[in-house]
């Protein structure tokens, strides 16, 4: 047996659009390593989605090469299918069905997998295991469809955005769910638009823009990449014409600086030198500090390092034809870890 | 084993999900049953009605009346249909004819009665002539040739008898639509299609599941009109009981087989309803449910006996009323079964799994 479960090459995938065709997947790259978590970020409609959904034997490349489990899907579909589960994203399952015949359902699908209440444990659904499904919360009803792909007991496991739209406990629920998948040695494929789930669960991560892997590895390695640890995030209030960001990129120890929004955002090694600093740059150029606040460095930035745009802004370029809720990741930037 | 396995969970699924929902037993088996009662209620043969003719009251008129009265009290007492008379002046009686209140005014003048009527009403026809033979036959009038007439008033010819196959029928049609078409739109739109593509699962054993279901809740279906007609209503099964199920299981088969064409690629719930629609309104109107096809034009006659309800409902009519034996009805057999395999082969060619 192989120590790859997934291994892909040159992935295109190009749909008929309404000028000319266009390429959801372009030219991708990947291998996943048995045991490992991995997670594709990217904004929507980078091609997250398309990409699994070929992994997962739902779609068909238009060209490039794909294995799964050292097999691949034009011969081996049904015994790949047996090895593998799969969590779509808001999946409706028949409301008046429970919990426990829901899973006993899909178990039938397999020659050998989990009992069904086994696996309704490890979400945590014991609970709610005879209740119908429209009795169940949106995160319940996600943790389902988490234990639905499970029950097959799969060596590997796709998990398309699981957490979207789920309040914090329900996210921190699938999330336990996740990591206890890994501790038994389980190979997972995640993606997410969320960065701080995959920076909390993924052993690598590739983030995905325009269809392409446009970084690689580990969450540290790719935030050790920008150079510095932490950001600072400013703005200046007045009624003075903008600073140019490039002024700040003379600050000891900021090694990025950039406008945003509704101020500035500098990448920095050391914030005990650059922040003085900064505070007399300011002074000197006669602007009040209207917000300051620093963090760490996370995958958002190594995103918005690599494309020049924000996750979210890159939502609402790309994200027309596909509409999700949207969330911002401010909340968590103030959340106290700088 | 596996292959079965998957099949018979997913077939008691399907069962589980539709005795737990109340609202669906009601319009497949309620609503029905309620439509054929009143249907029923509401056509029950009854006595024709009576003839309606406004006199115009002048000096003539006095033994005119005499002689429709007279008239009246005798077909009172045989139980016939009698007469609505009114007697009113000229304008008041030609106002009401012209608004249609009335379909026959009778003048009397001196030299005999005169008519006024629309000759394009049949029942002003009709009327004409029995106020005609009423006064002709008052008049001294002996009809040269003796007549009998023989009156059929048995189970079998009734309306309701016409319309409990016509009901099954129409289920039939309904559970196509919306047992195998919507619901599979809604399993796609639901992604829980795709859910259990990924899933080892044969494609073939979703589909006979979905099958299998429909064709389980036929029983009742049949059951609850056929109990309803025969213990209800009185209605004669004269042909063979069991052509009558081979008949709505091959139709059942055929409305599945359409079902599944237009969910083979519908992905919204709109898409669908229309499709349902376009399928559904032409056989409501056409095949006879509630009344003969047969009075449509011969120019679309074709077009109406190529509709499989049309031929479902035919043939269910002529097995249960008339009797008719297999080799009747194997025109519609085939045809109904020429609707399945068609359908079933385009909507397996072109349905989108995922």
């Amino acid at each position: 047996m192989t120590d790859r479960a997934i291994r892909v090459q040159n992935l295109r995938k190009q749909y008929p659009g309404r000028d000319k065709p266009v390429d959801a997947v372009n030219g991708l790259d990947l291998d996943v390593a048995v045991g490992e978590c991995f997670g594709l970020l990217g904004p929507n409609g980078a091609g997250k989605t398309t990409t699994v959904e070929i992994l997962e034997g739902l779609n068909e490349p238009t060209s490039g090469e794909v294995e799964v489990l050292g097999r691949n899907w034009r011969q081996h579909a049904t015994e790949i299918r047996e090895r593998i589960g799969v969590t779509l994203q808001e999946t409706r399952f028949p409301e008046k069905q429970t919990v426990l015949e829901v899973l006993s359902l899909f178990r039938s699908f397999y020659r050998h997998g989990l009992e069904p209440a086994e696996v309704i444990a490890r979400v945590s659904l014991d609970a709610k295991a005879n209740s119908y499904v429209e009795q169940l919360s949106g995160g319940q009803q996600q943790r389902l469809a988490v234990a639905v792909s499970l029950v097959g007991d799969p060596e590997l496991l796709f998990l398309d955005e699981p957490t979207t739209g789920l309040d914090p406990q329900s996210r921190r629920q699938l999330w336990d769910v996740i990591r206890d998948l890994h501790n038994r040695g389980r190979t997972t494929v995640l993606t997410t638009h969320y960065m701080d789930e995959a920076e909390r669960l993924c052993d690598r991560v590739a983030i995905v823009d325009h269809g392409k892997v446009i970084a690689l590895g580990s969450p540290a390695e790719l935030i050790a990449r920008l150079g510095g640890e932490h950001i600072v995030e400013f703005a200046v209030g007045g009624d003075a014409p903008a600073l140019d960001a490039a002024v700040f990129g003379a600050i000891p120890s900021v090694l990025d600086a950039r406008a945003e929004a509704d101020g500035y955002a500098l990448t920095v090694g050391e914030p005990h030198l650059a922040i003085p600093a900064l505070l007399d740059l300011l002074e000197v150029e006669n602007r009040p500090l209207a917000r300051l606040t620093t963090r760490q460095v996370s995958l958002e930035d190594v995103f918005v390092a690599l494309t020049g745009r924000h996750l979210r802004e890159a939502d609402e370029s790309n994200g027309a034809a596909r509409e999700k809720p949207k969330r911002g990741r401010r909340g968590r930037a103030g959340a106290g870890r700088g | 084993m596996v292959a079965w396995t998957s099949f018979k969970a997913l077939y008691l699924s399907r069962l589980r999900e539709f005795y737990r929902q109340p609202a669906r037993i009601f319009w497949v088996y309620g609503f029905p049953m309620i439509m054929a009662v009143s249907l029923g209620l509401a056509f029950q043969n009854r006595l024709p009605d009576p003839t309606q003719v406004d006199l115009v009251a002048n000096d003539a008129s006095k033994p005119v009346e005499a002689a429709l009265k007279a008239y009246e009290s005798r077909a009172a007492s045989a139980k016939k249909p009698g007469l609505v008379l009114k007697i009113s002046p000229l304008e008041t009686a030609l106002t009401r004819l012209k608004t249609g209140k009335t379909p026959l005014v009778v003048e009397p003048l001196a030299a005999g009665p005169s008519y006024h009527f629309d000759p394009t009403r049949p029942e002003a026809i009709a009327a004409k002539k029995a106020i005609d033979d009423i006064l002709q036959e008052d008049a001294g009038r002996v009809n040269p040739l003796k007549t009998a007439e023989v009156e059929i008033t048995e189970p079998g010819s009734r309306y309701i008898d016409f319309l409990i196959p016509g009901l099954i029928g129409l289920n039939a049609l309904g559970g196509g639509m919306w047992g195998i078409g919507f619901l599979i739109v809604n399993f796609r739109i639901g992604k829980l299609l795709k859910c259990f593509m990924a899933t080892p699962m044969p494609r073939r054993n979703f589909l006979l599941a979905i099958m299998a279901s429909r064709l389980t809740f036929l029983a009742p279906d049949l059951a609850v009109l056929l109990g309803l007609g025969v213990f209800g209503f009185g209605m004669p099964i004269r042909g063979s009981l069991l052509l009558v199920i081979v008949l709505d299981v091959v139709g059942s088969l055929a409305f599945a087989g359409i079902g599944l064409l237009i969910a083979a690629r519908a992905n919204s719930t709109e898409a669908v309803t229309g499709l349902m629609n376009m399928v559904m309104l032409p056989m409501w109107l056409l095949s006879g449910v509630f009344f003969s096809s047969e009075r449509f034009p011969a120019a679309i006659q074709p077009v109406v006996r190529a509709l499989p309800l049309t031929q479902l409902i035919s043939a269910l009519r002529m097995v249960i009323l008339e009797g008719a034996g297999v080799a009747a009805v194997l025109p519609a057999l085939g045809i109904l079964a020429a609707w399945a395999v068609v359908a079933f082969g385009i909507a397996l060619r072109i349905f989108k799994w995922t």
